[in-house]
């Protein structure tokens, strides 16, 4: 760009539905969301200020909240990085000279299709349920019986399956990176007689670091929300096991209409994620490599 | 080849087709169910039923309720299409003035909307569901509609920045020459071109409302006006002790039209969607 650029207003006519959109269905409703975190809000009536109660009340005697927390910090350890494991390895396989590679880039994309809707959940409820699918095939090879969804050790388990199998998105996005990764960098490796797992880590893993990062902070974003399987396969039990934050805010907000302490709860999750979307962002300092590749 | 690099091909083959076979295999089971009898459901573990029942499609749309699937599938369509024209709409417009025009704060407000693609959605849906309550929307697609007008997507007019952006500057320099304004360069010239970034947005888009869950749950209250996610729950949970076929028929109903609008399109933006598959 020219510093003696004219400047041409019409652009603010263009982009106006997105400047009123974020002003009014963004912008307005973060502060609002804060304000209401600190009053007694329970949608009929008005809201009264009363400071930090709603904080004090979460982190001193909300068993619930702690319990929640810990099980969404559980299922985003379990998910994410298991996700994103998988769509890499998954990558790099396809992306050797196969054969039929469409075939299997679309099977394995399907599932990110269906992402977490009502029937994926439903299937999975089904799937493995005690006399489910999975149980009688369990019983087929001679091992017994797990109560998949009905015991707490598991169920959280359960549900996180339903994440790592939609790993197609994400590995659309590897291999994309793994085809911009240019041969001559591979080909001066193996002159020099790097050996096939010194490649992967020394040529791969760095230069695919960017798209790692993004992947680790979209998906960590969406899984610290994550509600429709839980919701849907679990209802948020056996014994709360899997009661993922956002069950626990609709249930605050939407069933017992407490939009004050729904929208404090609320808050802390953001600054959760936010904390740890910076830590990623700092760390990726000494990890994600920029080369002058594209 | 060598035969250890034959091996290992071999190995990869094999590990990749039973890979593509647990991928798919809920998919499959959920086809062969909607033939089975609960006994079948649950005591046959082969995917194809052995005394194939029929019906369970039919029993299972027209439902036990006053309404059946043929009204949650009218319902879906009226909050999905418009969602989706609004979002293309917007997207658009928006791609083009932040790709095409210079203007006072315009990297201050681009910064403010890759910011927005991190905001969390959990931490304004109360507000949002205040403000759409105080405006009389509540049980209506409204609060899906709007929000795709006003261009609430950010992800979408981002990947329409960046797709204008890509289209060379000769073809509006062209176009001034002929006399045409900002609008007509963009109707008359770039829209054509843009084909492909659009067709991806209306699939992504189409795709991620269809699914959408939590929204529709807190949004529509009456049964009357009930998309699919919420008609298929509901038929679950009325039904525990019903027939299983009918549950997994319409399962299988409501997988089938974004798995078909995303291949039906895909030949469209195949160039687009190794950088859109960003969600989900």
């Amino acid at each position: 760009m020219k510093s003696n650029t004219k400047y041409n207003y019409a652009g603010y006519l263009y982009i106006l539905p997105w400047i009123i959109g974020f002003l009014l269905l963004q912008l307005v409703p973060l502060i609002n969301s804060l304000w209401y975190s600190f009053t007694d809000f329970q949608l009929l009536g008005s809201p009264n200020f009363t400071g930090l109660a709603n904080f004090k009340k979460i982190f001193s005697g909300d068993q619930t909240f702690i319990k929640s927390l810990n099980v969404t910090f559980i299922y985003v350890l379990i998910a994410v990085p298991l996700k994103i494991a998988f769509a890499l390895f998954i990558a790099v396989i396809l992306n050797q000279k196969i054969k039929g590679i469409n075939l299997f880039r679309t099977l394995y994309y399907i599932p990110s299709i269906l992402g977490g809707s009502v029937a994926v959940s439903v299937l999975w409820k089904y799937l493995f349920m005690n006399q489910g699918v999975v149980n009688n095939t369990l019983a087929v090879v001679g091992l017994p019986a797990i109560d998949w969804l009905g015991d707490p050790r598991y169920a959280l388990g359960t549900v996180s399956m339903v994440t790592v199998w939609q790993f197609g998105s994400s590995m659309l996005l590897f291999l994309a990176g793994l085809k911009q990764i240019p041969v001559s960098l591979y080909e001066a490796a193996r002159i020099d007689g790097a050996g096939r797992a010194r490649i992967f880590w020394k040529i791969t893993i760095p230069e695919l670091s960017p798209i790692v990062l993004f992947n680790l902070i979209m998906q960590m974003i969406n899984a610290f929300q994550d509600f429709t399987s839980a919701y849907v396969i679990t209802q948020g039990g056996p014994l709360k096991s899997t009661y993922l934050y956002g069950l626990m805010l609709y249930d605050q907000g939407f069933k017992f209409f407490k939009m004050g302490y729904a929208s404090a709860l609320s808050w802390i999750l953001f600054v959760i994620i936010m904390f740890f979307t910076s830590l990623t962002f700092r760390s990726s300092q000494s990890w994600v490599h920029y080369g002058d590749s594209k | 080849m060598t035969n250890k690099q034959i091996a290992g091909k071999a190995v990869s083959y094999a590990f990749l087709i039973i890979l593509a076979y647990i991928m798919v295999y809920p998919l499959l089971w959920v086809v062969g169910a909607s033939f089975k009898s609960n006994a079948e459901i649950f005591g046959n573990i082969s995917l194809i039923p052995k005394e194939p029942v029929f019906g369970a499609f039919k029993a299972g749309w027209v439902g036990t309720g006053q309404y059946g699937f043929s009204t949650f599938m009218l319902n879906t369509f009226m909050l999905v299409v418009p969602t989706v024209f609004f979002t293309v709409f917007s997207a658009t417009l928006i791609g083009y003035g932040f790709a095409r025009f210079e203007f006072p704060f315009k990297r201050a407000l681009f910064a403010i909307m890759l910011s927005t693609l991190m905001l969390p959605a959990t931490v304004i849906i109360i507000p949002r569901y205040i403000f759409f309550r105080h405006l009389g929307w509540l049980d209506s697609y409204l609060p899906f509609i709007v929000p795709a007008l006003l261009g609430c997507f950010p992800f979408f007019n981002f990947m329409m920045v960046q797709f204008i952006r890509g289209l060379p500057l000769e073809i509006d320099e062209s176009g001034k020459l002929d006399g045409c304004n900002s609008f007509t360069i963009l109707t008359r010239l770039l829209l054509p071109l843009c084909k492909s970034a659009m067709f991806s947005v209306i699939v992504f888009q189409f795709v991620w409302t269809w699914n959408d869950f939590l929204n529709v749950l807190i949004y529509i209250s009456s049964v009357a006006k009930y998309p699919v996610a919420l008609g298929l729950r509901m038929t679950m949970d009325i039904s525990t002790e019903f027939d299983w076929n009918q549950i997994m028929a319409m399962s299988l109903v409501c997988i089938l039209p974004p798995v078909l609008v995303f291949f039906g399109a895909q030949k469209y933006f195949v160039t687009g969607i190794s950088t859109t598959g960003m969600k989900g």
